[in-house]
């Protein structure tokens, strides 16, 4: 479902950090270079 | 020579005329001046500020078990039989505070100008624990409306206007030497910032020494976890509100630096200062953090969607004082500290595990070893307006979640666990604040009478929100039942008839 989609990412330190979306988006398929943007914030 | 946690103090400073200093009010205002007054439309009165629960927990008049039992929203459910006099300190009322800062003001750099009867109505009316005999003259004298007026007509790059209830009584300026006047980190809202975070320190500091009933004099190591960067613009966050709030406390036997590790430096700050204490290097050593005021109505926009009140509108401040074994106050456990190191990956539960089950597995305890989990304890009801969810239960669930799969607890027990073993949030979203430390006070007692026998805090840090880094920090460390206390105890006991 995800192979050959660009992919933008929000993480968040108290749920889940881009870096670990990025491995489960990987995971399912996604190349690293169509990680256009990957980000963690902080919301507090 | 173990180390021992004495004392802790807490302060929040009721500034609703410097919200819109936050950062967030600050760069929306620029963008739509007509916020403006929905802001100040929306801000606390002193009293509801005084009465609001989680307030009340911070300053320790109501434990966090009491809180619980609260209904939320808390705002309106406030207890009007509170005080602005804690148990670990006091909440400060606006007029007052622009007394401390004026105070934090007093090296001769001018910053903090004051309108005449304004002025004089806090040296002739205030209470403070900072006021006496000697700080109407520390505080120096006041200005005329139009001296002021005349600074601010010099643009919000010389000065920005200071209020109390929204009538103007004030500026802040930039430093006055003529080579600060091109360093941007010099200019009036650092500044304020930084003085806000060392008066509010302060506070917390002095109530701390009163508190424990100590001499300033006896602290020799002070270290700041505040959130402030202070310096120039060579040396951003170069440092020095640890001194600088000994200071001001008299603290005359002391130096210190300022730890910065985000929203892990008061749980470094206090690993440190035991350290120090257990090496023999000192025998008392303060850690304090001043009020971050760049966070005032940092998520104000959920609160006015949500018909809130804007409740960041204090600044909050803690103090401890770490010492040698006094055979009475519990124990740091300097065996067991827990840490993210930068090998493991930012998952969280890599990161849980690194900061609870690995200093637990040193000890040969188990999760469920620990009666008290303190985690970040940012108030729920300030974040979840703003849909950044309930942060502490977002801690207890994975560190009760590392408990099942520990085959500690079942699912089933796991809400259990987390009212058990956690609590609601109740710290003012101010940068480091929040960061575990405001149980310590809580801990200190419930320890002490016998309540908990121990409890671990646990703070995490934002490392990748400087740009530097994606990592994740993350820190903890366990307070328990001073064992000599028991010994003291049956000794006592062996001596009766």
């Amino acid at each position: 479902m995800l192979k050959e989609k660009k992919a933008i990412i929000f993480g968040e330190r108290d749920e889940i950090p881009g870096l670990s979306i990025e491995e489960c988006l990987k995971a399912a398929g996604v190349k690293q270079e169509d990680i256009v943007f990957s980000l963690t914030e902080c919301f507090v | 020579m173990k180390p021992v946690i004495k004392g802790s103090a807490y302060v929040l400073a009721h500034v609703p005329d410097l919200v819109r200093y936050g950062s967030k009010p600050y760069r929306e205002i620029e963008k739509d001046p007509n916020l403006l007054p929905k802001i100040e439309k929306n801000l606390r009165r002193f009293l509801d500020v005084v009465a609001y629960p989680p307030n009340q927990v911070f300053i320790g008049n109501l434990t966090p078990d009491e809180l619980r039992n609260i209904p939320q929203p808390w705002f309106e459910n406030k207890l009007f039989s509170a005080s602005s006099c804690g148990n670990f300190g006091e909440i400060v009322g606006e007029n007052n505070f622009y007394g401390v800062l004026k105070l934090a003001d007093a090296n001769g750099y001018d910053l903090v100008w004051i309108e005449n009867k304004f002025l004089s109505d806090i040296k002739k009316f205030g209470i403070n624990i900072f006021f006496d005999e000697q700080s109407s003259q520390k505080m120096g004298e006041g200005k005329t409306i139009a001296e002021i007026q005349e600074k601010l007509a010099l643009g919000p790059r010389m000065a920005l206007p200071l209020f109390h209830n929204e009538k103007l009584i004030g500026c802040f300026n930039r430093s006055q030497d003529p080579h600060a006047q091109e360093d941007e980190a010099l200019g009036p809202h650092p500044l304020m910032e930084g003085l806000a975070a060392k008066a509010s320190g302060a506070l917390a500091l002095k109530h701390l020494i009163e508190k424990l009933k100590m001499s300033p004099e006896e602290i020799d190591f002070i270290i700041s976890c505040s959130e402030e960067a202070v310096g120039d613009r060579y040396n951003r966050g170069g440092g020095s509100l640890a001194k600088a709030i000994g200071e001001m406390c008299g603290c005359i036997n002391a130096t210190g630096p300022d730890i910065k590790a985000f929203c892990v430096s008061p749980i470094y700050a206090i690993i440190v200062a035991a350290s120090l204490v257990k090496a023999g290097v000192f025998k008392k050593v303060a850690v304090v953090g001043g009020g971050c005021l760049a966070k005032l109505g940092m998520k104000f926009q959920g609160h006015l969607e949500s018909g809130y009140p804007i409740i960041e509108d204090t600044l909050g401040a803690a103090a401890f004082l770490i010492a040698s074994d006094d055979r009475k106050s519990p124990i740091i456990r300097l065996d067991a500290i827990g840490k993210n190191n930068i090998k493991n990956s930012a998952r969280q539960e890599d990161v849980t595990r690194a900061v609870v089950l690995e200093p637990l597995k040193k000890l040969g305890k188990r999760i469920i070893d620990i009666d008290k989990y303190a985690v970040q304890l940012e108030n729920p009801e300030i974040t979840v307006p703003s849909k950044t969810g309930d942060v502490p239960k977002k801690n207890y669930d994975m560190i009760a979640g590392l408990a099942v799969l520990n085959k500690e607890i079942t699912p089933q027990e796991m809400a259990e666990f987390v009212k058990i073993r956690g609590m609601p949030g109740f710290a003012p979203t101010q940068g480091h604040i929040p960061a575990a430390v405001p149980y310590l006070g809580h801990a200190i007692e419930a320890i002490k009478n016998g309540g908990i026998k121990n409890a671990m805090f646990i703070a995490r840090g934002s490392l990748f929100l400087g740009r530097m880094s994606q990592l994740h920090d993350g820190m903890s460390f366990i307070i328990e039942k001073n064992p000599k206390q028991k010994e003291a105890k049956k000794c006592l006991r062996k001596k009766r008839p």
